[in-house]
């Protein structure tokens, strides 16, 4: 029905903190204490290798890590390659880096020991 | 006297241990992969084993690699190890020679003394004697520096020493007995019986002087086996395993066996091969710079040697390849850990049966069921030009250093080459970082589609500006084109007189980056160049020695500060001298040289920026002069 008149009304879209999953950014936040610096400049974003290429925000990442909306960093964060340029450019000397690794590290472990 | 009850400890020892050695040595044997079991064989009837034995003596025994690092610790493993070596042989020969009958057993040899008290009064037996006591005291001397050493490290140069566990304690402390337990066995018993020679006959009558020497005498023999049995039976659980462990490492690399890239056999007996000596950590810039403690070499191989979660130990590492370098046991330190990095946490099922004296390796790969994963299907084939020989790679890290492509743009055009930015709108990553990450598979895919975009353009030339997208071109892309680093291009167009520069008579240091001189062996070509437009000159770090800057993409787990600390201190050694520049040619050295202060004057560079600086321009009237001839050619 909706669909013949061109648009739709908006989904829902809530972020309950208190029922998000966030194992994942504690898992990072344990073993690379610098991810609490991220500011959110987003140089990070700007200088991706990745995100030349393809939709891919290091910045809306660690948002999302943060919110832990985990099912979308699960979608993108395999796209990175780990060139470790966001690592350089970052003003606030976050391990970037690690950052990614740390998560993917966590869904591997995560995926396996299901809770 | 034939017989006395003391010497079962000693015999017991002596023959579990080399049952356990043979036994070790065969199981090591048999898990090799075919070929290196057939290098290995063809190695023990040719050259390899000549050149082996050679090797044992000269490493093994008098450890002349560690004589040139340190005299002082060389002079402390040699004298334990050659020494004792020569007390077993000549005991041997002694009780041989001068025993009842010939071909005695071991005990025999060792506690000569005891079956023969009253030896060696005179006569060539005097002499035999004194030549013995000599090797003992070169043996407590040494035995004594390395007492020394446990507790102040410092006196042998050494500013740090490795920490040991409980069972080496337990090992140490026997090893540390057996000599001054054999002194004074010996001394007492020559002093009842007012035999032998300068040290064993004179502390033996001193000590006989006020001490009832007989009865002494024996608690001392029961000590001195007790200490060498309890040393043979935990060597196999302690680092002194790598006495035999280091002459078969030996002998398997002579024979052309590497490590590979997963674990086994070799892998095994390197680890094995390690003595803690500690010689490592003294070069780990992450010990003496940054002050991370936990994670040198011998510590990691030696949580490997315990099956420990080495994992984060294995990633928190430059990777810089100086402990390589170092190792005076030459066990392959980087390629160990790449095999960690990439096996990833290791499985909590490997087994050890006798509590760690033998123990099951799994040899296969682990399937981490990543296979499926194709992270970098967003990658479509990169759009490519064809025609250009030459094709220029600047790599990520370039593009963070945008002077250094700017600076290769000048010098192509100058010598007149034709090329392809093939990444000028920002690249495909190479690949190394994800490899260097343990993710292969991964790495794989990048590779994939650089190697698709090289071999499409139809180049024969691949210059690339970045030593690590260099390192990973040659070692795993596999390409049919030739692979440069940009300084080797420079100097080939230098050579070829493609390129005329002027001298700048500014005076450069020059600093290996990692990945192109210990990781590919470029160490020539730079120098080259730099020496055809300035003053090279000689900082205390060259080639080999060289340092890390401590920006490598190797480290994941490294604090950004302890980054800051360890470039501070490379950049106080380098521009000791004040060079006007210091020159490198990687732009990941060059961007991490820019965190710290840099003396007033002395200025970091690339050294395709240098060079770009020494391009003889053609003066305006040549310009004009061409031009004019083209327009009179075209007008004709």
């Amino acid at each position: 029905m909706a669909r013949n008149f061109g648009f739709a009304p908006i989904k829902g879209r809530v972020i309950d903190f208190d029922r998000n999953d966030k194992r994942v950014f504690e898992y990072v936040l344990e073993r690379e204490p610098s991810f609490a610096l991220c500011i959110g400049c987003g140089g990070c974003a700007a200088t991706c290798s990745a995100a030349n290429f393809t939709e891919f925000s290091l910045r809306k990442l660690n948002i999302l890590i943060r919110r832990g909306e985990n099912d979308e960093v699960r979608k993108i964060v395999d796209r990175c390659m780990l060139c470790g340029k966001c690592t350089l450019v970052c003003p606030r000397g976050v391990n970037t880096r690690n950052v990614v690794f740390l998560t993917r590290e966590a869904f591997e472990e995560f995926d396996n020991y299901a809770i | 006297m034939p017989f006395n009850p003391f010497v079962i400890p000693f015999n017991i020892g002596l023959y579990f241990i080399i049952l356990y050695v043979v036994a070790r040595g065969v199981v090591w044997f048999r898990d090799l992969p075919r070929t290196d079991k057939l290098r290995m064989q063809r190695g023990f009837f040719g050259r390899p084993f000549i050149l082996s034995i050679k090797e044992i003596f000269m490493e093994g025994l008098i450890h002349r690699k560690i004589f040139k690092v340190n005299p002082v610790l060389g002079y402390m493993h040699m004298s334990l190890a050659f020494g004792w070596f020569l007390l077993i042989l000549l005991g041997t020969i002694e009780a041989d020679i001068f025993g009842e009958k010939h071909l005695n057993p071991p005990y025999k040899a060792i506690f000569f003394r005891f079956f023969n008290p009253d030896h060696g009064t005179a006569g060539l037996a005097k002499h035999y004697g004194f030549l013995m006591d000599l090797i003992l005291a070169l043996i407590l001397s040494g035995l004594l520096i390395a007492i020394i050493k446990r507790f102040w490290s410092g006196i042998v140069g050494m500013k740090r020493t490795a920490n040991l566990k409980f069972l080496d304690k337990v090992a140490l402390t026997s090893l540390w007995l057996i000599f001054p337990s054999r002194l004074l066995a010996e001394s007492f018993t020559c002093g009842a019986y007012g035999s032998g020679s300068f040290l064993t006959g004179s502390l033996g009558t001193a000590l006989a002087g006020f001490l009832p020497a007989e009865i002494m005498a024996y608690p001392f023999w029961w000590l001195y086996s007790l200490s060498l049995g309890t040393f043979f039976i935990l060597l196999p659980r302690t680092r002194y395993m790598h006495i035999p462990s280091e002459m078969f490492l030996i002998f398997m690399r002579n024979s052309g066996v590497r490590i590979g890239d997963q674990y086994g056999s070799c892998a095994d007996v390197q680890i094995h091969a390690c003595s803690s000596c500690g010689i490592c950590l003294n070069v780990c810039q992450l010990s003496t710079s940054a002050d991370i403690t936990n994670i040198q070499a011998a510590y990691f191989v030696k949580g490997l040697k315990r099956e420990d979660d080495v994992f984060d130990i294995a990633l928190n590492c430059l990777m810089c390849g100086r402990c390589d370098e170092a190792c005076p046991v030459g066990i392959e330190l980087g390629p160990l850990r790449m095999i960690h990095r990439r096996a990833g946490d290791p499985p909590k099922d490997t087994m050890s049966i006798w509590s760690g004296y033998l123990r099951l390796r799994n040899q296969n790969i682990q399937d981490n069921g990543e296979s499926h994963i194709t992270a970098f299907q967003y990658l479509k084939p990169q759009p490519v030009k064809k025609g250009p020989e030459v094709l220029y790679f600047a790599g990520c890290m370039t593009h963070l250093t945008p002077g250094i492509p700017i600076a290769m743009r000048k010098i192509f055009e100058a010598a007149g080459i034709d090329f392809d930015f093939m990444d000028k709108d920002g690249s495909v990553c190479c690949g190394r970082p994800l490899t260097l990450a343990g993710k292969d598979r991964e790495a794989r895919e990048l590779i994939r589609n650089n190697s698709d975009a090289i071999w499409r353009s139809g180049a024969k030339t691949l210059v690339t500006s970045c030593p690590i997208c260099y390192k990973i071109f040659m070692e795993s892309y596999h390409l049919d084109v030739e692979v440069l680093h940009h300084s080797q291009y420079i100097n080939r167009l230098i050579e070829e007189e493609k390129l005329k520069l002027n001298f700048l008579n500014k005076s450069v240091i020059y600093h290996d980056p990692c990945e192109l001189g210990r990781g590919s062996g470029i160490y020539s070509e730079p120098r080259r160049v730099l020496i055809h437009i300035s003053r090279l000159g000689k900082s205390n770090h060259e080639k080999e020695d060289a340092l890390c800057c401590g920006g490598s993409l190797a480290n994941l787990k490294i604090d950004r500060r302890k980054i800051t600390d360890i470039v501070s201190d490379v950049v106080e050694e380098l521009t000791l001298s004040n060079p006007d520049y210091l020159a490198t040619a990687c732009p990941l050295c060059k961007k991490t040289f820019g965190k710290a202060d840099i003396k007033a004057g002395s200025e970091i560079k690339d050294i395709a920026e240098i060079v770009a600086m020494a391009i003889v321009s053609e003066p305006p009237e040549a310009i004009e002069l061409k031009k004019r001839t083209k327009l009179e050619k075209v007008s004709l």
